[in-house]
């Protein structure tokens, strides 16, 4: 059985980097904050690996079977007789993988900024938010029931809008934050109403009972919530639905996508962390979480599922083949790529064969985390080294900077999908499996592949060859600091590592949906289309961005509107803008002022008129106004009066 | 003789400090510095004492009754005092008549203790007579401020209006019911037109006491008018008492008209939640601020009452439990405004603009209070909304539900935003460092901890709920 000790420890050790770096930060351990958090979350680590060992491969099989282990229960609110709410924590494959990724990229991270962060003045407040932040994920990770989820949820919430913000002396971080906490709390309460819901008809908030009361068609608690029904939609759908909006909306799914790119205003570790390999994949965790009550029951909005991630992730490639900034290219690359995990859920079944995708989803959101971190902490080193985030001031760095390059090119080809590197292996199990139930996604995420390898290329061979290097300071004095120290080059290189090296892990062995191993097989045909297409991807960024001249532009020209719309991000934060500003403010705000102003004034307005006698008289007390109150008072208990005795009766 | 001394002991150990109080200013007097200290130690006293020797049980022939439940309603009422009398320190110790401001506070609150145990509409009556005129003294207690006495003469012509409704509506019950007995009136209620006219009347001065749209008009007025000391009694300790005897008056004495007040509060909460939400976002004085949201926040209190529950307490714990929570947050955010008024005369939310700078204790506290107004785990207030809105979606009224966390989420703009202020605002005059006295300090301490720790430690709902 699990150690309760080793296991509560791994997300209580980041915890304890919060309060320290927290309360002493300031004052007693400015310069070791850094040092503290990392190494507590080295232990964190360490305790992850041993607990994954430990349950692969020690104790965690019953009969061939991964089982869901449970080390610690605690009643916590007992809200009725049958529903109460639990904390507890919950081991099973994809807790403990996540456990695997969320300290293997906190770690990196960790160390990386001890050089990216360096001299900051709020050094130690950046460690403790950091802290903070693994703590609520790793607490999401090992949740073992939907109300604790959602509490940490929120936690993850709050402490990545700190992080988001952490430059909150320029105006844009501020507005980024702001608007990744409000677009997310707005899913949230979705998510929210989504579990009250769940919870109310399954009478239970734990993810193991509520999964087995509502997979069984014949239970009452199913039985009585597809009877009832909102809008001629049962209310189990309604529930999962609004789960997934939750998902969504911390997942960056179209459309609720929009906080991504401007979140980028945080600290490029800050990015490489949440926006790549941990908070994002958030919402991909929970679907899977739930993923037997979604395929086993609701079929409808798993398919919804599907559409969902597979829309997303060709808008993203799209939009980021046409930007300009790198971390905002990365950041709609992040989208297009849990797009991929999404479909991958939605295009699954659940057990044996079918639960294809659920493997590769899972698979995928690892190897990702990987290589897009990766990318992001190369994308650090870079923005580091030339002062902009603009590709025009970057090229020709590859002299400069060799194990950025490297690391950088490693995680490219990953993430293009070519053999052997790690995005291989993965995105060619979601292709398979998309490919076996719904041929219209399968070649949507085909040609979104080959978009991928090319608007990754377009960034590699932008940053790295194209012209010459000019520094828009004078002289390479400027650079003294070169790539950074060794803090910032071994997270890249281990990274790098495997980036290359993950994809052949026997992910189906561990990872399935149903616990069983699910062998994975592959097909050399199969693998043809997809990585030629790739390749395809690749030399047309090569030829195009290989060296600086006109041909970007003529592309450019040749797609004249589509490509001014994909660079405008398909205006969707106009059409948000519009719906807000126009839209609401018009008509929910005017209309309101317009109430407020001619009905409520005027009305008060008119009361008074008729007890102006009195009113003259009162008005020696300075009040005016009261015996419109009374008035206004009387009239209501009557209006009141009439509408329940002749109206209503 | 024993039995009248234990079923009443909260109404005796008050009237003991009345009286002490009272003989205090008859004498020699002492000192504010050193009167206000002791009245703080006998209000803790008396706070800590509430939680000994509850009994349930009913006096002079059925006109007063107690249970475990109402025992532990006051002790929230008493707590609720003890904490203002810690946070508005600054306030009281300058006011020139402490003793007499005290006198009339208790007062009012011993009203509201026979309130809650009335089992007799005469005994409610005049119960609630006694909780209202003292305040309406204590709200003209600034008395050199004009608006002091304004909305001191606003709040008595009012109440005195609501009151002459409440007893119109009274008599209308008695007369077709033959009965002022509580009890005994419940199982005389059919339902006929008159008597919906009656209840209506009644109905109508809870509304006006909870400041329920379109009741309200009197509050914005008297709660920018009053000292900080009394709008946070009206808000908090007020609105706690008579949301509790509403309670108990519609599902134990009208719940035979059960349909009528159902529908009726869903109009209202959700009435009372848009106009407090509405009139809230464009409130520049902290107090109205206060006010307007306080407003909001009784419109939440009726969503949980419309729950179909309450015939298993649900509705009733619900309400308890958010009072208690409504009374650290609320007053938390008094207190920090308070402080502020006091020392720097500043009283509006632009004035809040950078003051995380040079006042952190302060703004923390108030950044935890309006997460906790707004609902934000892991904050109390979040505990409080998720169980009045998971009581009133009991009803299955899932538009109802809509409307309400839409409410919410106005809410939750608003109340960011003065925290938006609080910390990420640039403000060249920013506030200076505002002292913080040590009683104002342990209040507001209490006040953080009560909103941190109600939510999160479970056994309290379960406390109230096993009562």
């Amino acid at each position: 059985m699990p150690n309760l000790l080793t296991i509560a420890l791994i997300p209580l050790l980041p915890l304890a980097g919060f309060v320290l770096s927290g309360i002493f930060g300031r004052r007693y351990i400015r310069q070791h904050a850094g040092w503290l958090g990392t190494l507590l979350l080295l232990g964190s680590f360490v305790l992850s690996l041993s607990t994954a060992y430990d349950y692969f491969f020690v104790y965690g099989k019953t009969d061939g079977v991964y089982q869901t282990l449970v080390p610690l229960q605690h009643t916590w609110l007992a809200f009725s007789d049958k529903l109460s709410i639990d904390m507890s924590l919950v081991i099973d494959p994809i807790s403990v993988m996540m456990l695997i990724v969320v300290t293997t990229v906190s770690l990196m991270v960790h160390l990386y900024s001890l050089g990216y962060m360096k001299g900051e003045e709020r050094y130690s407040t950046y460690y403790s938010f950091l802290g903070l932040f693994t703590f609520s994920m790793l607490g999401l990770v090992l949740s073992g029931n939907i109300f604790q989820i959602y509490i940490f949820w929120e936690l993850v919430g709050v402490s990545s809008f700190l992080l988001i913000g952490f430059y909150y002396d320029k105006p844009s971080a501020v507005a980024a934050s702001k608007k990744a906490f409000i677009v997310t709390r707005f899913a949230d309460l979705g998510f929210l109403i989504g579990i009250l819901v769940l919870s109310y008809y399954s009478g239970s908030m734990d993810f193991q009972t509520m999964i087995a009361r509502l997979t069984s068609p014949e239970s009452n608690e199913v039985k009585s919530a597809v009877a009832a029904n909102f809008l001629g939609v049962s209310a189990l759908s309604w529930g999962a639905a609004l789960v997934f909006m939750g998902g969504a909306g911390k997942s960056a799914m179209f459309p609720l996508h929009i906080w991504l790119p401007d979140a980028m205003e945080g600290p490029t570790p800050v990015s490489a962390l949440i926006h790549a390999a941990t908070m994002v994949v958030a919402g991909v965790y929970l679907v899977a979480r739930m993923f037997p009550v979604f395929a086993l029951t609701t079929p409808a909005v798993l398919e919804m599922i599907g559409w969902v991630g597979a829309v997303s992730a060709v808008i993203a490639a799209v939009i980021a083949c046409t930007q300009t900034d790198i971390k905002r290219v990365l950041a709609y690359s992040t989208m297009s790529q849990i797009g991929f995990m999404m479909f991958a859920l939605g295009v699954s079944g659940y057990g044996g064969e079918a639960g294809l995708g659920y493997t590769a989803s899972m698979f995928h959101l690892f190897t990702h985390a990987m290589f897009k971190a990766l990318l992001f902490l190369g994308a650090g080193a870079v923005i580091h080294y030339v002062h902009s985030n603009e590709m025009k001031d970057m090229g020709g760095l590859r002299k400069y900077m060799p194990v950025t390059h490297a690391t950088f090119l490693v995680a490219c080809l990953a993430i293009a999908g070519i053999p052997p590197f790690a995005g291989f292996f993965s995105k060619e199990e979601i292709l398979l499996a998309a490919y076996h139930s719904n041929p219209a996604i399968y070649y949507i995420a085909l040609a979104t592949s080959g978009l991928t390898a090319f608007y990754m290329f377009r960034l590699y061979f932008g940053i790295f060859w194209n012209k010459p290097y000019q520094s828009a300071a004078t002289g390479h004095d400027s650079h003294s600091h070169g790539e950074g120290g060794w803090v910032m080059m071994l997270p890249l290189v281990l990274l790098g590592l495997a980036a290359a090296g993950a994809g052949f892990i026997p992910f189906g062995e561990f990872v399935s949906s149903d616990g069983k191993a699910l062998a994975s097989h592959f097909h050399i045909a199969f693998s043809v289309a997809p990585v030629t297409l790739g390749l395809a991807g690749i030399l047309l960024a090569a030829w195009m961005y290989y060296r600086s001249g006109n041909q970007p532009d003529k592309m450019a020209m040749a797609f004249g509107g589509f490509y001014k719309a994909a660079y405008r991000k398909f205006y969707i934060d106009e059409i948000y803008l519009f719906v807000t500003k126009k839209v609401l403010f018009n008509l929910v705000g005017r209309t309101a002022a317009w109430f407020d102003r001619t009905i409520v004034d005027g009305f008060i307005n008119l009361t008074g008129n008729t007890t102006l006698l009195v009113s003259e008289r009162i008005k020696k007390f300075q009040s005016g106004k009261v015996q419109q109150y009374a008035l206004f008072f009387l009239t209501a208990a009557v209006l009141l009066a009439a509408l329940f005795i002749y109206v209503l009766k | 003789m024993n039995e009248f001394l234990t079923l009443m002991k909260s109404e005796l150990v008050l009237t003991g400090i009345i009286f002490l109080l009272l003989f205090i200013k008859i004498g020699k007097g002492i000192k504010n510095e050193s009167l206000l200290p002791l009245i703080q130690v006998l209000l803790l006293a008396n706070f800590i004492f509430g939680f000994f020797l509850n009994q349930p049980g009913r006096l002079f022939g059925d006109m007063f009754y107690t249970t475990p439940v109402i025992a532990f309603q006051k002790n929230i009422l008493n707590l609720g005092v003890y904490l203002i009398s810690l946070v508005c320190a600054d306030w009281l110790r300058k006011t020139p008549h402490l003793p007499e401001f005290f006198l009339l506070m208790l007062s009012a609150l011993l009203g509201m203790f026979f309130m809650i145990s009335s089992a007799n509409l005469l005994i409610f009556y005049l119960s609630l007579e006694l909780a209202t005129i003292p305040v309406a003294a204590m709200a003209n207690f600034d008395l050199e401020k004009k608006r002091s006495s304004e909305g001191a003469m606003k709040m008595i012509l009012s109440s005195a209006f609501s009151s002459g409704v409440l007893l119109f509506g009274i008599s209308l019950i008695y007369g077709t019911t033959g009965t002022i007995s509580l009890p005994l009136l419940g199982e005389r209620l059919d339902g006929s037109a008159l008597q919906i006219l009656a209840f209506i009347f009644f109905f109508s001065a809870f509304a006006f006491k909870l400041s329920v749209v379109p009741f309200h008009l009197w509050t914005a007025d008297v709660y920018e008018g009053s000292p900080i000391a009394v709008t946070s009694f009206l808000s908090v300790i007020s609105k706690g008492a008579v949301a509790f005897i509403f309670m108990t008056m519609l599902f134990r004495v009208f719940e035979p008209l059960h349909a009528t007040w159902h529908l009726m509060l869903v109009i209202l909460s959700i009435a009372t939640m848009v106009v407090g939400n509405i009139f809230a976002l464009r409130q520049q004085n902290i107090k109205r601020f206060l006010a307007f949201s306080s407003i909001a926040q009784v419109g939440f209190i009726l969503v949980a009452l419309t729950g179909q529950d309450y015939r298993y307490h649900m509705n009733s714990t619900a309400v308890i439990y958010f009072v208690l929570i409504y009374i650290f947050s609320n007053l938390a955010a008094f207190g920090v405004a308070a402080v502020v008024s006091e020392k720097t005369g500043r009283e509006n939310i632009d004035d809040f603009r950078g003051f995380y700078k040079n006042n952190p204790f302060l703004s923390w506290v108030l950044a935890l209070a309006l997460f906790s107004l707004a609902g934000i785990p892991p904050t109390a207030g979040f505990f409080g909304k998720l169980f009045l809105i998971t009581t009133g979606a009991s009803d299955a009224n899932y538009w109802y539900i809509i409307v309400v966390a839409l409410n919410l989420i106005v809410s939750l703009y608003y109340y960011l935003r003065l925290v938006r202020a609080v910390f990420m605002d640039k403000n060249e005059s920013a506030a200076e460092a505002v002292p913080v006295n040590a009683p104002v300090r342990l209040g507001l301490i209490l006040c953080g901890a009560g909103i941190l720790l109600t939510g999160v430690l479970s056994w309290i709902f379960d406390y109230i709920h096993s009562l």
